[in-house]
Parts: C-alpha cells; sequence; structure tokens
C-alpha cells in the first residue's frame, strides 16, 4: 500500500471509507453466481433495542445456528459502532460480522477525515446505504438485518432505528427488535415498556424478554447458566457507548431465569 | 523550437530544495515530547478550525508544518493508509514505522519528479505500551526521514526548539510539565510571549483506551 502523490481527489466522496475500498478494489464480497448455491451459513438471532431513561439499551442472543445445529453458543452480535451509537446484527452471522467492522471503520474514517463525528441521522442512514447495496446478496439468502441505536448529541435523547432487508430505515419511538425471535421479544416489551424507565429496570427488562424470545423460537439461546454465557447488554446515554458488566448481567439473568422456573 | 538549458541534477537539486526551505521556514513550529503517559504536539496555530495536528490512527497522531494544503493532503493519505491497512490486516499491524516510510516514499517521489516540491516537514508520534515503546518520526520536504527520541520539532525554528528543550527535558514527567516546556521553549525561541488560544495541542496517551487520541484544551495549556 502507497501513499500517492496526489492522494485527494480520486476517491468520491473523498471521505468514505468504502468509497476509498471501491477504487483499491477492496470492497468485500459474496457473489456467489446464479446457480442457485445453498449454503447452510450460521444464521438466526434475537437483538432488541430500547429507550430509558438516561438514552438507549440494547441487547442480543449470543447463538448462532445453522439450520438445525447450534454453530455457536458465544458470538457477539451488539457491537459499539462509535463513542455515541451502538448497532446489532441479525441473519448471516460471517457477513453480518463484516458489515459491522466496515460501518465501525467508515465512522471512525469520517470523523478523522472531517474533524467531526456523523450525525446520528447520518449514521442510520448510512447503514441503510450498505444494507441496500447487499441486496444482490439477500436475493441469494445472504441476508443480513442490522438495528441501531444511538445517542443523539445534538437533540440530547436516545434514538433509535429499524431497518428492513431493502435498506429501509425506520425511526422507532420507544423499542424496536429483530432476527428469528425479535416477534417474541417485542410482544413481550410491547407489554411491560414504561417511559423513562431506570438503568436496572431496562436491563431487566432487556434479559426477560430475551428469555421470552428464546423459549420460543429455538434459534434464540437464552441465558446459558451452566457454562455461564450470558446475553451482550449494552447502553448509550450521554456518557456514550459503554458495555453492562457482566456480572450484573449474569446475577439479572439468574433472576430473571429463577422466576420464570 | 529552443532546446532547453542544460541545468546539472545538482544544481536543480539544490534549487528545489532551497525552494522548500524557504516556505517551510516561513511556517510556524511545533513540537513534540514525551512525557509519562505518551507524547504531547503542540503547534503554534492562532485558528481553532484549520489543524495541523491530527489523529491517524489508534495510536498515532500526524503534525504538519508547512504549506497547508500539502500537509492537510498527507495527512488524509495517512488516514487513508492506516485504515485501509487497519481493515486489511488488523488494528495492532497498523504502525508509526509503516506510516512514516510511506510518507518518506511519497515525499521523495514528489521532490524528484514532480514540479514542484512539497514546502512541509511531517511528524508521526506513536505512543507505546511504555515510554521505551513510543515512536517519533520527522520527514522531510525531500523524503529523508529521521527517528527521533523522546523529543522532536518541525517547521521554522525548530532546531532552536530541540535546542531549548535539550536543556530541559527529563523522562517521565507528567503532562503540566511537558506543557510548560513547550510554552518556555516557544517564548524564549520566538521571543514573545503567547496567549492560550494561540496554541493547538494534542497528547496520544495510553490510558485513554483503543484511541488515545485527545486534544487539549486552552485551559489545559494555559498553566
Amino acid at each position: 500500500m502507497n501513499l500517492d502523490g496526489s492522494p485527494l481527489g480520486e476517491v468520491s466522496p473523498p471521505e468514505s471509507f468504502g468509497a476509498l475500498l471501491r477504487v483499491r478494489g477492496l470492497e468485500p464480497r459474496w457473489d456467489a453466481g446464479s446457480g442457485g448455491l445453498r449454503l447452510e451459513a450460521p444464521e438466526a438471532t434475537t437483538v432488541l433495542a430500547f429507550r430509558y431513561a438516561d438514552g438507549v439499551i440494547m441487547a442480543g442472543d449470543r447463538r448462532a445456528t445453522a439450520g438445525n445445529i447450534i454453530a455457536h453458543r458465544n458470538v457477539q452480535k451488539v457491537f459499539p459502532a462509535d463513542a455515541f451509537s451502538a448497532v446489532a446484527i441479525s441473519g448471516v452471522a460471517g457477513v453480518a460480522a463484516e458489515l459491522v467492522r466496515l460501518f465501525q471503520t467508515e465512522l471512525e474514517h469520517y470523523e478523522k477525515l472531517e474533524g467531526s463525528r456523523l450525525s446520528l441521522d447520518g449514521k442510520a442512514n448510512h447503514l441503510a446505504a450498505m444494507i441496500r447495496h447487499h441486496l444482490p446478496m439477500a436475493f441469494q439468502g445472504l441476508v443480513v438485518v442490522p438495528l441501531f441505536c444511538g445517542f443523539d448529541e445534538i437533540g440530547q435523547c436516545g434514538r433509535l432505528y429499524s431497518f428492513d432487508v431493502v435498506g429501509g430505515r425506520y425511526e422507532e419511538t420507544d423499542y424496536a427488535a429483530t432476527g428469528s425471535g425479535g416477534r417474541d421479544a417485542k410482544l413481550y416489551i410491547r407489554t411491560a415498556f414504561q417511559d423513562g424507565m431506570s438503568h436496572d429496570d431496562a436491563l431487566r427488562l432487556a434479559l426477560e424478554a430475551l428469555v421470552a424470545a428464546a423459549e420460543e423460537d429455538t434459534s434464540t439461546g437464552g441465558p446459558d447458566l451452566q457454562r455461564s454465557i450470558y446475553p451482550n447488554v449494552v447502553v448509550v446515554s450521554a456518557d456514550g457507548y459503554q458495555e453492562v458488566e457482566e456480572e450484573a448481567v449474569a446475577a439479572t439473568a439468574r433472576d430473571v431465569m429463577g422466576g420464570l422456573s | 523550437m529552443t532546446l532547453p538549458f542544460y541545468v546539472p541534477p545538482e544544481q536543480l537539486m539544490k534549487d528545489r530544495a532551497e525552494y522548500a526551505r524557504k516556505g517551510i521556514a516561513r511556517g510556524k513550529a511545533i513540537l513534540a515530547v514525551d512525557y509519562q503517559d505518551g507524547i504531547l504536539v503542540v503547534a503554534e496555530n492562532p485558528s481553532g478550525t484549520l489543524q495541523k495536528i491530527g489523529e491517524v490512527y489508534d495510536r498515532i497522531a500526524f503534525a504538519g508544518a508547512g504549506k497547508y494544503n500539502e500537509f492537510e493532503a498527507l495527512r488524509v493519505a495517512g488516514v487513508r493508509h492506516a485504515d485501509l491497512k487497519g481493515y486489511a490486516y488488523a488494528r495492532s499491524d497498523v504502525t508509526a514505522k509503516g506510516l512514516a516510510n510511506a510518507y518518506s516514499q511519497a515525499l521523495g517521489h514528489i521532490f524528484t519528479q514532480e514540479v514542484k516540491p512539497y514546502e512541509v516537514e511531517i511528524m508521526v508520534a506513536e505512543v507505546g505500551l511504555t515510554n521505551e515503546e513510543n515512536r517519533l518520526y520527522k520527514v522531510l520536504y525531500d523524503g529523508t526521514l529521521y527517528d527521533e527520541e523522546h523529543f522532536s520539532a518541525i517547521g521554522g525554528q525548530s532546531e532552536q526548539l530541540t535546542a531549548l528543550l535539550e536543556e530541559r527535558f527529563v523522562p517521565g514527567a507528567d503532562l503540566g510539565q511537558a506543557t510548560a516546556w513547550a510554552r518556555e521553549v516557544f517564548t524564549v525561541a520566538m521571543e514573545r510571549e503567547f496567549a492560550p488560544s494561540d496554541w493547538e495541542a494534542a497528547v496520544v496517551d495510553r490510558t485513554l483506551g483503543r484511541r488515545t487520541f485527545r486534544r487539549l484544551s486552552a485551559d489545559e495549556l494555559a498553566g
């Protein structure tokens, strides 16, 4: 990799990392051709996000399945996007993880070149464009649907966005969930959601909803008390992105599971 | 049609070097110095928005003196180089050494091949896990690359700044001490007083987590 004499002008838009990758021919591709190739790629998930008093909370289960096989028990599906936003993924694990890495790099690249962070809407729009760009892969069965949330530094509030497979971007007022168990999680949150929940109440609701989804959906893993594998839970508030400590998640998860059995 | 006059290569290089040096000497200086948690970079820069110091990657900062559009282009190229490398391989594979080498190659190429050499000097600072692993490189307009230890300066009067700092520098000083040194050597070298808003300063600080780059506020520089 070389720096050339005229580093500006060849990339359009100049602050985009994705455009830079395309110019250099390095963009990730998963084209499987039109041969109707059927892969058993690890997929399916429950990830959810909702607003609480300080901002937004986001949680995801840890299971990846391939057909009826549990492919991985401790997959991470909730990631920091930058200092003030988080992204969660559902769909084909390998593709989704690469998409997240690209999204993270894109946001940081923009921030360094421009000297300021993208607005929260800007980040969500860019993520939507990335999903739209991957539509041909979705037709081949390599579907990825993210969930995005963050703290709006201008409006000083937590906001969340859901997406569809064609790159539609929908801002949600209170809660959102996606993945194979997303419907069950959303139903649970709908009945229990309240405005301005405390951090502890929000953590409990997030875990209860995940447990509810895991009860109904084989592709969603509940908290695994035997192996000490717990859901990933993060919050984004005025202080920025923070992972909820595993001990706090574990204690609440044990409590929630105890309550159910 | 007339043939161009023959100019001996020695003369050509000398003229280009002189041209570049003149441009750089007009530029304001930038100083970098080790302190206990990382590296401090201080520049004289009355503009609050057009910056000379920038974040390149997790542990790497960039500083450029001379012509703004030229070092800004190099900064952008550096961020692209680093982000591409970190994305293609791993974040830990992006090093100041690789970046400084790329700058050296680019500036060397421009100096000999282009119509006009870049009137810039570049500094690349990388904070290590310990101060012994800190890296500080200086690249000149013709691609000459220096591996510096503990401190370095670029731009006009850079030699005076390093000479003055040499007399004061003690390894392992805290940030307050390092900024005090910077204020002092600038004041002595330039023979005038500075207001806090005349400075632009940033650190790469190993205690800050993954992204170690942080800009200092005017209050922190006021002393």
